[in-house]
């Protein structure tokens, strides 16, 4: 079994981290129901003696003791950590892992890369080395941040770039959000292009992530409660924006319903490789199946289903619907059109009670609805792990490698030449020691050589395929 | 008689433990419906190619379990173990942490040489238990990274440390649409080295396995376990003890080596020599009356040129290369896996 250490910088950072932690926690307790340590739990979690204190050693089996989270907390600012740290959570963070400062990055990449990056890079490979010790085999490192501030977008990818220095060998999975057109962060298409080379350089996958989709997932849910359509038949914790039955019993602050989505959509990403299945998926496999080509590595993700009714025995059909909403534009966290680009690649984690045969039936009647890219026609990953979310009897993660990503990118690209023509705000950035023109441009460039990419491989679509012609043997 | 079965990757491991399941219960069942001593002599037989005799009389399956990961394998054990009936030896297994990630390169060129020794001397412990080796029985899938990669290694040490045993590949065809991306490439790779160092392979396609449990059985949500069972099933009548048309009243033959004679139809061959029949007046597995058919024919042509046509296309246009170039699998090898293959299809087509 291996283990995977969450590293979350900045505010949006820490508090989707914060919220996974959460739900991660009670995703096992609904699993675990004798207290013992097992293989799922040490996935992410340590169990430490703390009788002795905090420095107590790592107990492997047996029962558990206290948990701690394999994660390092990184902000420059103080308040989310603190909050983390008075709250119910407090106990699962080690001191230890934690990395702060006081003034903040003021919404600026380079004040997070540069100056935080080389005052603290000693300290961040410090605490990253003691987490790994702590793993018996460490497979991935999940790195949750915005792209569009400061310390999640500048420092969050100077760690990105540490650790491909020092764990060559470790994947590393990023979870990004990315800045709306009406982000109030005037410098965020900044942030977010000089983040973005950062990403294309050395993720091994990304999975972006977009406000306004999280956004309409909460406004859907809350219009279908209030509209009395489900009323008490909702199981509240089934909802994919709820806390219900974790440890945050206080009030539930603005941003958590969508924050718990993104903690949902790491924890499925990560069942099968947890929990077992007739068909396991583990996080190796989704990079090896959902990545063609180095830098085409941005997954559209959809999450299904979003809230499951009281009644439990599911019939055949209402299987059905949820794979059809897990292809419909509500369910994915990023705006995007799958539907109507070219899909590189696709993979279906499925979670419960579901069978290959359901899953075949499903993927055959989607698929002529789909556009494949021609040297991928069956492209498709599947994995079916025995063990359903909490709340739910199945459900289902899509994870598309899709051209749908493009318009994303050239819409930042143009807020970014929009603020850059004017050489707006430019001052702020050049002047941090480290920084030049050059940063700017080798950003843009490499922003414009992946929409390029992209655009080479929509071009395909739709043009008849003419197979190449096959090696001839003399016999 | 007996056999080492070698179960790798996630496939073989849980279809291995159906084999062994439905050998045992075969066994253990009181339906023989032929006379004692024919019972008695076809028990004993079995037990012998299979299963060890252990001290507390659990029969021991004469297997090695080999996964990149742990979790299967740790099922698979504990599943056995509390069928009460048969369990696997406990200490004939190799698991390792990460998995191969569905990359045959990494199975094959990183694990494989990596862990060659572990694996060798478990298989060569399961075989020095043998009075009399028949040969060597590997479960597979071709889809994945270890069953593939790591199978396609170890089958070939099998082949350097027993030279003159008879090697039997059993190889999972993947479902035509997507269990796993990349795996027209893992698929082509695997068979083209299985073909360097096995004596046979014998085929079971998902697909097809699928219909069966679809049309003929009724199943209504197939899950993997009832497409193991089946291939069990059919893997258990087929390897079961049986009488040659010969004659000959023991039931010593090896059952391996009966591939050495494939059937082929065609003109160049005696249709008498061309179809071996094996009897036995033993019934298996609760079925009164089973046949089970073993053809080495044409039957695979269409599915091989397909996968091979797939991975073609995919391999022209470098997809995915990357993953495999970084663990040492580079174009060149590609190639000579296609012409490899290439060269089968045209053999089978020329029939």
């Amino acid at each position: 079994m291996t283990q995977s250490v969450v590293v979350q910088v900045g505010q949006c950072g820490n508090q989707v981290g914060c919220r996974f932690w959460d739900l991660a926690l009670r995703e096992h307790a609904a699993v675990n129901k004798k207290g013992i340590y097992d293989e799922a739990l040490s996935s992410f979690f340590r169990n430490v003696d703390t009788r002795s204190g905090d420095n107590g050693p790592d107990i492997y089996k047996g029962k558990i003791c206290s948990l701690k989270a394999r994660a390092l907390l990184i902000d420059m600012e103080e308040g989310v950590v603190n909050e983390i740290l008075q709250g119910p959570l407090r106990d699962v963070f080690d001191s230890k892992q934690l990395i702060t400062d006081v003034s903040g990055s003021g919404n600026n990449w380079a004040v997070g890369h540069k100056i935080y990056g080389y005052q603290y890079r000693e300290n961040i490979v410090e605490k990253l080395r003691k987490t790994a010790e702590h793993c018996d085999c460490l497979q991935c490192f999940f790195i949750i941040h915005s792209m569009g501030g400061g310390t999640g977008s500048g420092l969050g990818t100077f760690v990105l770039n540490l650790l491909e220095e020092e764990f060559p060998e470790v994947y590393r999975f990023v979870t990004s959000v990315y800045p709306s057109g009406e982000d109030d962060v005037i410098t965020s298409p900044y942030n977010s292009v000089l983040a973005m080379k950062e990403l294309n350089d050395h993720a091994d996958c990304v999975l972006p992530i977009e406000n306004e989709s999280l956004f309409e997932i909460v406004n859907k849910i809350h219009q279908m409660i209030n509209a009395g359509k489900l009323g008490s038949t909702v199981k509240h914790n089934s909802l994919v924006t709820s806390s219900a039955g974790s440890a945050k019993t206080l009030q539930e602050k603005p941003f958590d319903a969508m924050n718990n989505i993104v903690a949902n959509l790491l924890l499925n990403l990560t069942s099968s490789a947890r929990f077992e299945g007739s068909l396991n998926m583990d996080l190796n496999e989704i990079s090896m199946n959902l990545v063609p080509f180095p830098r085409l590595h941005y997954l559209v993700s959809s999450l299904t289903p979003l809230y499951t009714l009281a009644d439990v025995n599911v019939p055949s059909r209402r299987l059905d619907q949820m794979f059809s909403d897990a292809f419909s534009r509500d369910h994915q966290l990023i705006q995007a059109d799958p539907k109507h680009s070219l899909y590189l690649a696709c993979a279906l984690l499925v979670r419960g009670n579901v069978q290959v045969s359901d899953l075949r039936r499903n993927i055959e009647r989607l698929k002529p609805s789909l556009h494949f890219v021609s040297w991928n026609q069956e492209g498709w990953k599947t994995g079916l792990c025995s063990v359903p979310p909490v709340g739910h009897s199945h459900s289902l993660l899509a994870l598309a490698n899709n051209t749908c990503v493009k318009p994303t990118f050239i819409e930042l690209k143009d807020r970014f030449m929009k603020l850059y023509k004017k050489k707006a705000h430019l001052h702020h950035y050049l002047q941090i020691d480290g920084m030049e023109q050059s940063c700017f441009s080798e950003a843009i460039s490499s922003l414009s050589d992946l929409i390029e990419e992209y655009s080479e491989l929509d071009a395909t679509k739709g043009v008849p395929r003419i197979d190449p012609s096959r090696l001839k043997i003399v016999v | 008689m007996s056999i080492v079965t070698v179960q790798l990757g996630q496939c073989g491991n849980q279809i291995g433990h159906e084999v062994f399941n439905t050998l045992c219960s075969d066994i253990c069942g009181t339906h023989g419906l032929c006379s004692k001593k024919e019972n008695e002599s076809y028990h004993d037989s079995c037990k012998e190619r299979f299963f060890c005799e252990e001290e507390s009389g659990v029969p021991v399956a004469r297997a090695v379990l080999v996964d990149m990961e742990p979790k299967v394998i740790s099922q698979t054990l504990s599943m056995a173990a509390r069928s009460g009936h048969w369990k696997y030896n406990s200490q004939a297994h190799f698991c390792q942490k990460q998995g191969s990630g569905n990359n045959w390169a990494n199975g094959y060129s990183v694990h494989g040489p990596r862990h060659k020794e572990a694996i060798m001397n478990l298989v060569q412990k399961e075989a020095e238990k043998c009075d009399r080796l028949g040969g060597f029985f590997t479960i597979m899938s071709m889809a994945g990274g270890t069953g593939s990669g790591l199978g396609a290694f170890v089958t070939q040490c099998l082949r350097d440390a027993f030279p003159t045993s008879f090697i039997l590949n059993h190889v999972i065809w993947p479902y035509g649409t997507g269990e796993v991306i990349v795996q027209n490439y893992n698929s082509v790779l695997t068979l083209s080295h299985l073909y360097q160092s096995s004596d046979a392979l014998l085929v079971h396609e998902n697909d097809v396995i699928h219909k069966i449990c679809a049309q003929l059985m009724n199943i209504k949500q197939i899950s993997f376990r009832d497409v193991n069972q089946v291939i069990a099933h059919q893997l258990g009548s087929v390897f079961q003890p049986a009488h040659t048309a010969g004659g000959g009243s023991g039931y010593s033959r090896n059952p391996l080596g009966s591939f050495q004679d494939p059937s082929l139809y065609t003109s160049w061959l005696n249709p008498q020599d061309a179809f071996n029949a094996w009897k036995t007046p033993r019934a298996f597995n609760k079925y009164e009356k089973s046949a089970a058919l073993v053809s080495n024919s044409q039957f695979l042509l269409k599915p091989l040129d397909s996968i091979v046509g797939k991975a073609w296309n995919m391999f022209a246009s470098k997809a995915y290369i990357h993953q495999y170039t970084k663990f040492g699998i580079q174009e060149e090898d590609f190639l000579d896996c296609f012409t490899t293959l290439e060269q089968v299809i045209s053999s089978y087509t020329n029939l």
